[in-house]
């Protein structure tokens, strides 16, 4: 799958040219760049792309997270709700909506598919295995894919970026105002969510159900309820950081795919059901993605994930900040 | 206040309760005694509605509350102290207290949670901490002080002295006994027995899922049949 384009395309080297001639040219204002500095440039490019692809996955690890934390399913449909809030959004504004209410009915749609997966395909399925379910969520992405398809198309589709394209340079490298978006958007949701859940009851009543099922239906925490919350707040998430990115990454009917990959690896990496841990994992696994394919070869930047995962696997199977601890009696 | 009546229940196929009948009266502390896997922790989870029944009615106050979620039930007035304490490990123990309201959020709440802290000024202490850095008996009496958070009618409690150094078994059996002067009806579940059925007006012995004696509190307590199997003497 072809779907990610880097973030920003690593051409600091014209760039530097560029700006040398510019300074024998007579321009002060440009700074010589020397060798030390075109490394340093060609970093810091790198760390821009890395993080503003990583904020994204950063989103989708923390719906993995919030979902795993409600049920200990692990929800491989989260790629797909990314796919929903950029196509929906694009589709939105090609019928004429303008872009903040496109951006707000196609972050409504993916929360409800989001409740629909619930209460159609978890629910039912309540005390199967997780790996009933997670194959359950397998098939949920697939269909959600073909409906996708049949309710856009196949095409890749892009989002005017929200305020402009011209790169700000930084450092010598340069990052495109989107990124900013992107970036200050994960942030903005982290920051909604952690209020969220430490400010309110209901929040508390989350972070109570994901301590112990059991305490919490004895408080009187209805646990379905926490479930469907878990499902549709990760839902809104995953779709605002597709309609964020795709200004940068364009996006597809199938998308989704890659990013639920990502999100997961992101997830396993930061310890699975660990929030901090999620948006740690999300920007590491997007700083290696832009590291490898700026310093190695970009045709294997997908891999990435995978090889992340399997060292999880077989090095720290609890991840960097360690799993959601497990109460013991 | 409470009437149960031929109650079964099952993990799976496995039947661990065959037909329980039992009755707690309004204002009393009914015991509910038996060894190793009776069945009573089983009991008190399908009481609350967390472990389905396969036969058998509930009654509380009147209402076959059998068929109701567990959330329903705790709005009706029944609380557990769940075997185990399982306390929500990582939130503070205020916030532990705090979600015992979750069915009874108004402006009450400030005023129960001090008469927890009351109750227990230890808990008042540590209000900050989180629950899993307590120790055992403080978290007994976090269990037991976030059911109480729910105002219940019926508190249910699971082995709260288990694990516990004698003197926090007294302490924590005399909050019991200081409850049901306030009002609240107890239905105590305890290996402990001797200790459950000198505080106790009522006491069950339940025996691999069926009760095999009832009575007084004392008069079970003078019971050579039950003073042989369960009291050791
Ligand atoms: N989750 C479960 N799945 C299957 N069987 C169970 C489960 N929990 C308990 N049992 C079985 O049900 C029976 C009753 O267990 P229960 O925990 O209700 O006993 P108890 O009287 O509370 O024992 P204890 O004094 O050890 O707490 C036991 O035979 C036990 O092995
Ligand atoms: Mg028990």
């Amino acid at each position: 799958m072809a779907g990610l384009v880097p973030a920003i395309h690593v051409l600091f080297g014209d760039e530097v040219e560029h700006v040398d001639a510019r300074h024998k040219a007579g321009h002060d204002d440009v700074r010589v760049c020397g060798a030390g500095c075109k490394v340093m440039a060609e970093f810091l490019q790198l760390v821009f792309s890395g993080l503003t692809v990583g904020a994204v996955y950063a989103l989708v690890a923390l719906g993995f997270t919030l979902v795993y934390n409600a049920s200990d399913v692990i929800n491989f449909a989260q790629g797909d709700f990314v796919m929903i809030g950029g196509m929906g959004t694009v589709f939105l504004m090609a019928a004429g909506v303008a872009l903040p209410f496109a951006v707000l009915i196609a972050v409504v749609a993916a929360v409800l598919v989001g409740l629909l997966l619930h209460r159609l395909a978890i629910e039912p399925a309540r005390g199967a295995s997780p790996v009933a379910l997670i194959m359950i969520t397998i098939g949920a992405s697939i269909f959600i894919k073909g409906v996708a398809q049949i309710v856009f198309d196949k095409q890749f589709h892009s989002l005017p970026a929200f305020s402009g394209t011209d790169p700000i340079a930084i450092g010598g490298a340069t990052i495109l105002p989107q990124s900013f978006w992107v970036i200050g958007g994960m942030l903005a949701l982290v920051f909604g969510l952690w209020l969220f859940l430490e400010r309110t009851l209901i929040g508390k009543a989350v972070l109570a159900t994901a301590a112990n099922r059991l305490a919490a239906r004895l408080v009187g925490i209805n646990v379905t309820v926490v479930l469907a919350l878990a499902f549709g707040l990760s839902a809104a998430i995953g779709a605002v950081g597709g309609v964020l990115v795709t200004p940068i990454t364009l996006t597809r009917y199938d998308v989704g795919t890659l990013f639920a990959l990502k999100g997961f690896a992101a997830a396993m990496v930061g310890g699975m059901g660990n929030p901090i841990g999620a948006v740690v994992g999300g920007l590491l696994i997007g700083l290696m993605e832009a590291f490898g394919a700026g310093y190695l070869s970009s045709t294997y930047k997908d891999a990435v994930a995978f090889v992340a995962i399997l060292v999880v696997l077989l090095v720290m199977p609890q991840g960097l900040f360690g799993r959601r601890s497990v109460e013991r009696v | 206040m409470l009437t149960v009546d031929g109650l079964s229940s099952a993990y799976g196929r496995i039947e661990v309760l065959h037909g329980i009948s039992l009755d707690v009266p309004a204002g009393e502390i009914v015991a509910l005694v038996g060894s190793n896997g009776a069945g009573k922790t089983t009991l008190l989870r399908t009481l609350s509605g967390v472990q389905p029944a396969s036969a058998g009615r509930i009654v509380f106050q009147g209402e076959d509350i059998q068929a109701l979620p567990p959330h329903a039930r705790v709005m009706r007035g029944i609380a557990q102290s769940p075997e185990g304490r399982q306390v929500f490990g990582p939130l503070t123990v205020e916030d532990n207290l705090r979600l015992g309201a979750f069915r009874r959020w108004d402006d009450t709440v400030r005023g129960r949670l001090e008469a927890v802290y009351t109750m227990f000024p230890v808990l008042a202490e540590r209000r900050r901490t989180p629950a899993s850095s307590l120790s055992g008996g403080q978290q007994q009496m976090l269990a037991i002080g976030r059911a109480l958070m729910a105002q219940p009618k019926l508190l249910l409690l699971d082995e709260p002295s288990l694990g516990l150094a004698p003197l926090l078994v007294d302490q924590i059996l005399a909050a019991v006994v200081d409850l049901k002067q306030k009002g609240i009806t107890v239905l105590l579940v305890e290996q402990n027995a001797s200790a459950a059925l000198a505080i106790a007006d009522r006491g069950y012995v339940l025996e691999v899922g069926r009760i095999v004696h009832e009575g007084e509190g004392r008069a079970l307590l003078q019971d050579p049949k039950v003073r042989a199997a369960y009291l050791g003497v």
